[in-house]
C-alpha cells in the first residue's frame, strides 16, 4: 500500500532538505497518489517533521513531569534571553531552532535537552550561555 | 443471537453494532458523529452503553452472545453528561445556543446539561470564502466534514492537521479554503452536526436591492427549492410548495418571479442540439452535461483532459439571467443596469459559479433554501396560509422535463425526451427514461436514435463521477452531478438532508413531472416564442454569444 509508504518518504524528505516544503507535499501527492490535504495532516501530527524551514542546530527541552519539576521552564527562559526565540521557532540568523519534547529518559538528571540529537543534562543558565557559545564559535 | 437488552431478553442478527440494534427498537441514543452509510469513527463519545457493566461506544461495539446491554443507568448519564460538557467547551464562543439550529444543542437541551465549566483553549479566525464559511470556533473536530469531503466527495479538501487539543480542521499548508481545490459543493455543511461549516449569507444585500426603489429585482427558483421549502415550515417531507413559494416571493417585494425551469428548458434546447450536431459529426464523445458548478469546478481542477468533452451550455440560471438582462429587458424597455437578478438555489457552488468573471454580469446574488426560508420569517410571512400564485411570464412557463433537473438523471432524461424527437422527428411514446432514475450512484442506460445506439450514464456524488470518469469512453452521453442524487442533495437545502428525505424530494420531484401537460422542452411555447422572437434558432449565433461559456484550468491542489 502506498498509504504505508508515507511516513519513510516523508522521514526521507525531511533528512534531505531539513523541513516538509509546500513544493515537496505536491510532489509527494502527484507521486503517491495520497492528497496534499492527508500528507501535511501526517506531517504535523508527528513532531519529528517540520513544515517550517528549521535552523542549523536543533535544541529540544523535554517537558516531562520530572523536568519540569527540577526546572525546564528555567531553561526556556534563559534561551530565551540569550536566542530571543520560543518553543517552536526558529532564530533570525538560521542557525537555532527551538523545540519543546516528551520525555527523554533523563528523569534523574532533569532538567535536560537534546542538541542535534545529543543529551545535555543538569542544565542551568551558565551551562547553557557556555553551548550556545560554542555552536556559534 | 441472544441477548439481553435492558434487563430484556431479545434475539438479534450478527453484524449489527448496538447502535443499530437500539435505533430499531426504538431506544434513542444520541449520537453526532456517525455517518450514514460509513463506518463508525467514535470520536464524539456521547453514544456511551454499558456492555457487561463496562462503558462502550454503541456505534462502533458489536454484541456477542449472551451480553448485557444496558442503556440508561446513572453511571451512563454521569459520563456523557462529562463529554458532552467538554465538546461544549470546544464549540460555545461563537453558538447562540439555538437547539433546532443543530444536533449538538439539541442533545445538550435533551441531557439537560446546563453549565458548562470549561473555557475554549483557542480562538480562530474564521476561514471566509465566497461561498462556503467555516468557523473553527464551534468545530468539536468529530471530523464528518472530512469524511463527506474525502470519502463522499473525493475531493479531499480539508484534513485535520497537528495533534493533541492544537489538533484542528483544515486544508493543507493551512491555506484558506478559497485557495485550494475546494469544489464549494457544500457536503460538508450538511455532515456537521455543531454547524461550524455554513454558507455566505447574500440576504443583506437582497434586502437592500429590494428596498432600491430604483433597482428592478427579479428572482428565479431552481425546480429543486421548490420540493425542499416546505420542510423548513414544518410541512411534510416531500411536499410541492411551487405556489406558496411564488407567493411569498411576491409579498417580499420583488418585481418579477421567473422560473428556473425555464432556463432548464432552454439549456435542454441548446444541450439537445449539441449532442445531436456531435452526433452527425461523429464526436467529440462522451458529451458531458454542465449544469452543476461543483462538478465544473471539480473538472477544472482535476480533470483538464475533459475540456472538448464539456457542453458549452451555461447553467440553466445563468441563462435566465442572462436572457433577463437581454430579452426581458429589451421588452419591457429597462436598463440592463437597473435590473438585479436573484437566484434561488439548493447550491453552495452557484455562490461560487455567479462570481466568475466571463458569468459575473448574469446574476447578481445567490440564496440558498434555506436564506430564503430564513428571509421568508424575517418578513414575518405564514407560508402555510399563503394562496398559490404562478410565475411572471415571459420567463416563467415550463415544462415537467425541467422540474426533473432537480434529481440526478433528470438532465439526462429531459435532454433524451428531446434530442429523441428533435433527432428522429417521430414522437417519443414513453417519455419516462426508468434506467436514468433512482438514488443510485452511477446509472447507465441505452437509447436508439434512428438506428444508432446511444449510450448513456449518470453519476451523482464525487466518488463516483471518478469511478464513471475510469470507463468514460464507453458512453456518448453522461450527466455529472457533484452532490449525492442530485440538487435534492444540494449543500444549500434544508437540514437534516439525508438519505430518507432525499428519496422523498425525489418522490415528488418524479410525481410534479407526471402532473404536467407537456414534458417536452421543446414543446414549451415560451421557449419556442423566444427563439422565433429573439434567438433565432437552437445553436445560432446569438444564442451562442448569450448562453454559452467556457472554462479555465485551476490548479490540482
Amino acid at each position: 500500500m502506498v498509504q504505508d509508504l508515507l511516513l519513510p518518504i516523508l522521514k526521507h524528505e525531511q533528512k534531505k532538505s531539513g523541513y516538509i516544503s509546500e513544493a515537496a507535499i505536491k510532489r509527494i501527492s502527484i507521486q503517491t497518489g495520497i492528497p496534499v490535504s492527508r500528507i501535511f495532516g501526517v506531517a504535523t501530527f508527528y513532531s519529528m517533521f517540520h513544515t517550517k524551514p528549521q535552523g542549523k542546530n536543533m535544541i529540544e527541552v523535554c517537558h516531562g513531569p520530572s523536568c519540569h519539576l527540577n526546572g525546564s521552564f528555567n531553561v526556556l527562559k534563559s534561551l530565551y534571553k540569550s536566542l530571543k526565540i520560543k518553543p517552536g521557532e526558529t532564530t533570525k540568523d538560521k542557525k537555532f531552532s527551538l523545540h519543546t519534547c516528551s520525555c527523554i529518559g533523563c528523569c534523574d538528571k532533569g532538567p535536560a535537552m537534546l542538541l542535534n540529537g545529543k543529551q545535555y543534562t543538569l542544565l542551568d543558565e551558565t551551562k547553557l550561555k557556555a553551548i550556545i557559545k560554542k555552536c556559534r564559535s | 443471537m441472544q441477548i439481553t437488552l435492558d434487563k430484556r431478553q431479545i434475539k438479534v442478527e450478527e453484524g449489527k453494532t448496538i447502535l443499530d440494534i437500539c435505533k430499531e427498537r426504538g431506544i434513542e441514543i444520541p449520537t453526532l458523529c456517525i455517518f450514514e452509510g460509513l463506518k463508525p469513527e467514535a470520536r464524539c463519545r456521547l453514544c456511551l452503553v454499558e456492555l457487561n457493566g463496562k462503558l462502550v461506544t454503541s456505534c462502533s461495539t458489536y454484541p456477542h452472545e449472551g451480553c448485557e446491554v444496558v442503556t440508561d443507568s446513572p453511571l451512563i448519564k454521569k459520563h456523557r453528561m462529562i463529554n458532552a460538557e467538554l465538546l461544549m467547551a470546544d464549540h460555545i464562543a461563537t453558538c447562540n445556543m439555538d437547539p433546532n439550529s443543530h444536533d449538538l444543542c439539541k442533545i445538550i437541551e435533551k441531557i439537560g446539561l446546563t453549565r458548562i465549566r470549561f473555557d475554549p483553549i483557542h480562538k480562530y479566525k474564521q476561514d471566509l470564502s465566497e461561498s462556503v464559511i467555516r468557523d473553527d470556533n464551534k468545530c468539536i473536530n468529530c471530523g464528518k466534514c472530512i469524511r463527506a469531503c474525502g470519502e463522499i466527495m473525493d475531493v479531499h479538501a480539508i484534513d485535520f492537521i497537528n495533534r493533541g487539543h492544537n489538533e484542528k480542521v483544515s486544508p493543507y499548508s493551512e491555506h484558506k479554503l478559497h485557495d485550494v481545490a475546494c469544489i464549494k459543493c457544500g457536503q460538508c455543511v450538511h455532515a456537521c452536526p455543531v454547524g461550524a461549516i455554513y454558507e455566505r449569507e447574500h440576504l443583506y444585500e437582497v434586502v437592500q436591492a429590494l428596498k432600491d426603489k430604483k433597482k428592478h429585482v427579479i428572482v428565479q427558483t431552481a425546480p429543486s427549492v421548490r420540493v425542499a421549502l416546505g420542510e423548513e415550515f414544518g410541512m411534510p417531507q416531500g411536499s410541492i410548495v411551487t405556489g406558496k413559494m411564488v407567493a411569498a416571493l411576491r409579498k417580499m417585494g420583488f418585481d418579477k418571479v421567473f422560473d428556473t425551469n425555464f432556463g432548464a428548458d432552454l439549456t435542454i434546447m441548446e444541450e439537445g442540439t449539441e449532442f445531436l450536431k456531435r452526433v452527425k459529426n461523429g464526436g467529440p464523445f462522451p458529451m458531458i452535461t454542465t449544469c452543476c458548478p461543483a462538478w465544473i469546478k471539480f473538472m477544472e481542477h482535476f480533470e483538464h483532459k475533459l475540456f472538448p468533452n464539456m457542453s458549452t451550455c451555461k447553467s440553466p440560471h445563468e441563462m435566465l439571467g442572462n436572457l433577463a438582462k437581454s430579452y426581458y429587458a429589451d421588452k419591457v424597455g429597462l436598463n440592463k443596469k437597473d435590473i438585479v437578478v436573484v437566484s434561488i438555489m439548493p447550491c453552495t457552488a452557484k455562490k461560487f459559479e455567479s462570481t466568475r468573471p466571463e458569468l459575473k454580469s448574469d446574476v447578481d446574488y445567490v440564496l440558498t433554501t434555506r436564506e430564503l426560508a430564513k428571509l421568508i420569517r424575517t418578513y414575518k410571512i405564514d407560508m402555510t396560509k399563503l394562496k398559490d400564485e404562478k410565475f411572471d411570464d415571459p420567463l416563467g412557463e415550463s415544462t415537467g422535463a425541467a422540474l426533473i433537473f432537480g434529481a440526478t438523471g433528470g438532465v439526462m432524461e429531459a435532454a433524451l425526451r428531446t434530442a429523441y424527437e428533435l433527432g428522429t422527428g417521430k414522437t417519443l411514446k414513453d417519455v419516462d427514461f426508468m434506467a436514468a432514475r433512482g438514488t443510485d450512484g452511477i446509472k447507465t442506460g441505452s437509447v436508439d436514435l434512428d438506428g444508432k445506439t446511444i449510450k448513456f450514464a449518470v453519476a451523482s456524488g464525487g466518488a463516483n463521477i471518478r469511478k464513471l470518469l475510469k470507463e468514460k469512453d464507453k458512453y456518448h452521453f453522461i450527466e455529472m452531478m457533484a452532490c449525492p442524487s442530485g440538487c435534492i442533495g444540494g449543500g444549500g437545502q434544508p437540514w437534516p438532508t439525508n438519505k430518507a428525505v432525499i428519496k422523498k424530494r425525489m418522490e415528488a420531484i418524479y410525481a410534479g413531472d407526471k402532473g404536467f401537460k407537456l414534458r417536452k422542452s421543446h414543446e414549451n411555447p415560451s421557449i419556442k416564442k423566444l427563439y422565433k422572437e429573439f434567438l433565432g434558432e437552437p445553436g445560432s449565433e446569438r444564442a451562442h454569444k448569450l448562453l454559452h461559456t467556457h472554462y479555465h484550468k485551476r490548479d490540482r491542489f
